[in-house]
């Protein structure tokens, strides 16, 4: 078919459009020397300034990790990872820390301003003092490892919410993070998330506190900048009882010629009628067209819904890194507790993603959604692996779970592995899936209203996601259907 | 500037398992600025192969002949080209677009055009306003720009958000498949009236039909009656009344 072959033709040329957000910015760095043992842990343990109990609980999970090996399991294929081939910190060189905006690097300000983000926004400020005009978005901001510059600080204060870098946490709020930290994500569950548990350098820390709701959206941009620099971030998100927050995370990375190790963890933890929502726009740099020198994405996300009716949402639109490996996942453990997982991943040129949710229901009345949508293109392959999971007693749990993947051209794959395990009778468990291509009428028909076919195909494309992209708050949203175009243009059409 | 639509001798094929198939076989048709004209003909005479072709549907091969739209060699252009021209095709079976917003489409196909043809754009707030009166015009419920493109449309909702989209579009040359098929009488002409409206000095349209009905309510300035991928006739509007009483056979014996 002569669209289609036209298609692929245009995806094949645009592979090769260089990565739009692929610079570099020059700030002095403060590099640990190359390699993971036990005195790189006390390095980044001293340089955090943290507490003996913070190094021990590193040195615990350096130990398992050295024990693990890397699991083999998902279907993707790399080179052999030299984990001792690495810097494991790296750290803008400054005086002091920055009180304001203007203490800021203006190198880094440049290097937000070219990523768009809004970081001091003149609409965004007018947000916090022109009441209810326009939600606020606070912006916790990640430069390699440091947080360098958080805005909000005090409105959130005021509603008694803490949101801060969370090498802050460990020092301001030990309490806090002792409690919390590793229980959802244990530092021996994986290889990956024990390597994180030893040598993170930072994340943020959100706590909500009893019946509070969140006065703003919370958000993060991460970006990986110094050269060789695995990322290693760490999350931890609690909510009260009654509390809500939603917290959204994008990240941009630039250009590399090495692969790139990012292998963060995200902890939630929702109490009593609590809601977390956790909203991710993922745009790794996924390597050039023959798929060198993209971010390996190893990601460990997890959510526990404590209390009961409390309730977790997972929305992620996947569209950049070499190869991802991630399942942002929830525990259902409160009574009537809901988790929800919606997920678009786009894939092109040779990206690989292994992708999916899991959700453990443990409790009665627990409810889960699974809204997964594949965009495939290019050479590229992707697999949605989800797990859900009845408890013996988790007495008339429900899940409803809908895969839907969209072909492009005829050398990529879209895989479904569902894990079905039921035990107890009274669970219902429902799963839908769909694989489709583009259609020739389809593309016509919006051709002949005067789009062009790579708009045909991006329009196509934005329809077939719109029940996720409709889930990201809205904030989140115009930014994420311009990623997916972005992505789109310089992937699909 | 009399020959709006020049078609010459157009031959086109279809590739059938394999096998090319001719359908058109050497098709003469021309149609001057500000008319109406009609093609009749039997089932498998070729007549939506001709709108395809004229759109720019690429399964079709043109392996002979010419198309000529405002001096224009159609068959060079994209099909998006051919819009941005003025062609639009009001489809006999319209193509659902699941999680595309109606109002969203259509707003952005208007854009497009308008961008096309150096035409200032429309924000979100001036088009609402314009494809609501347009709605109501075509008795369509609101409702429909909310949902996504013909999904799950009635077959008369389908066609009815053609001429939705022929209205706003504003085309020069207005092709209708089989527009009337699947329309009860009150919604035939609230159709024909959305067409009727468009008629002008600047306006032209190519309708196919099977009944000469929906020629009650669009009167074409001429009739054509196509069989074998070939116009074998021509006439004015009372070619469709005879077509109507005696059928094809008589074009059909002429022609052979």
């Amino acid at each position: 078919m002569p669209a289609v072959s036209e298609t692929r033709e245009a995806v094949e040329k645009l592979a090769k459009s260089n990565y739009e957000w692929g610079f570099e910015t020059n700030v002095e760095m403060d590099l640990a020397p190359k390699g993971l043992n036990e005195d790189i842990v006390r390095l980044i343990s001293a340089r955090k300034k943290e507490p003996q109990w913070m190094l021990d609980w590193r040195l615990k999970a350096f130990r398992a990790w050295q024990d693990m090996s890397e699991p083999d399991w998902a279907k993707i294929k790399h080179p052999p990872i030299d984990y001792q081939d690495a810097h494991y910190f790296a750290q803008p060189k400054k005086k002091s820390g920055p009180k304001s905006l203007d203490e800021v690097d203006p190198e880094l300000l440049r290097t937000y301003e070219k990523l768009g983000i809004p970081l001091h926004e003149q609409e965004m400020l007018a947000g916090v003092e022109g009441a209810g005009q326009k939600t606020p978005v606070a912006v916790d901001a990640v430069f390699d490892s440091v947080s360098v510059a958080t805005t909000f600080r005090k409105t959130l204060a005021e509603a008694g919410v803490i949101f801060c870098p969370i090498s802050e946490a460990i020092i301001e709020h030990p309490e806090l993070v002792k409690k919390y930290l590793g229980t959802v994500v244990p530092v021996a569950d994986n290889f990956f998330s024990a390597l994180n548990s030893a040598v993170f350098t930072d994340g943020s820390f959100v706590y909500v506190p009893k019946g509070v709701r969140c006065p703003m959206e919370l958000s993060t941009y991460f970006r990986i900048n110094a050269r060789n620099t695995g990322q290693f971030e760490r999350t931890l998100i609690i909510a009260e009882d009654q509390a809500t927050v939603s917290y959204l995370e994008g990240c941009t990375a630039p250009q590399r010629d090495e692969n790139q190790l990012h292998a963060a963890v995200v902890e939630l933890v929702a109490m009593e009628d609590a809601f977390i929502k956790y909203s991710t726009v993922q745009n790794w740099y996924p390597g050039d067209e023959n798929g060198k020198g993209g971010i390996y994405n190893f990601v460990t996300k997890r959510g526990i819904c404590k209390g009961d009716r409390a309730r977790i949402s997972w929305t992620q639109v996947e569209t950049g890194s070499a190869i991802t490996w991630k399942y942002p996942s929830c525990i259902l453990a409160g009574k009537g507790s809901v988790g929800e997982f919606y997920s678009v991943a786009v894939t092109n040129g040779r990206q690989q993603a292994d992708t999916g949710t899991k959700m453990i229901h443990l409790a009665p009345d627990t409810r889960s959604t699974i809204v997964a949508k594949t965009i495939s293109a290019g050479q590229s392959d992707s697999t949605y692996r989800g797990l859900v999971r009845m408890q013996p007693k988790a007495r008339n749990g429900r899940n409803f779970t809908q895969c839907d993947s969209l072909l492009i051209g005829d050398q990529c794959g879209a895989h479904t592995v569902p894990y079905i395990e039921s035990r107890n009778m009274s669970a219902r468990i429902e799963h839908e899936a769909t694989t489709s291509k583009i259609s020739e009428d389809q593309l016509f028909y919006c051709r002949s209203r005067g789009f062009s076919e790579e708009e045909a195909v991006g329009l196509i494309v934005n329809g077939f996601c719109r029940e996720v992209l409709k889930e990201l708050p809205m904030e989140f949203a115009v930014e994420a259907q311009k990623l997916l175009q972005i992505s789109l243009e310089g992937s699909v059409g | 500037m009399s020959d709006f639509l020049k078609i010459e001798g157009l031959k086109a094929q279809i590739d059938a398992d394999g096998t090319p198939k001719e359908i058109l076989k050497g098709l003469d048709l021309t149609i001057p600025k500000g008319e109406v004209h009609a093609i009749m003909g039997p089932n498998g005479s070729g007549k939506s192969t001709l709108s395809y072709v004229l759109a720019g549907r690429e399964d079709y091969e043109v392996t002979g002949g010419s198309a000529h739209f405002k001096g224009q060699d159609l068959l060079e252009l994209e099909p998006e080209e051919r819009a941005a021209l003025g062609v639009f095709l009001a489809f006999q079976s319209p193509v659902e677009l699941p999680g595309v917003n109606n109002a969203n489409f259509l707003r952005t196909a208007v854009n497009a055009v308008r961008k096309a043809r150096g035409e200032e754009e429309l924000d979100a707030v001036s088009f609402l306003k314009l494809a609501r009166e347009e709605t109501s015009r075509l008795s369509m419920s609101g409702e429909m720009l909310k949902r996504a493109v013909n999904v799950g449309f009635s077959g008369g909702e389908k066609k009815r958000n053609e001429v939705l989209q022929m209205r706003l579009l504003k085309p020069s040359l207005a092709i209708l498949d089989e527009t009337d098929s699947g329309l009860d009488i009150d919604a035939l002409r609230i159709v024909a009236e959305g067409v009727n409206s468009l008629r002008g000095p600047d306006f032209s349209s190519l309708v196919i039909t099977h009944h000469q009905r929906l020629l009650e309510y669009i009167v074409p300035d001429r009739v054509h009656v196509m069989a074998h991928g070939r116009i074998i006739h021509s006439g004015g509007p009372e070619v469709a009344t005879l077509l109507e009483k005696q059928g094809y056979k008589q074009f059909l014996e002429a022609a052979a």
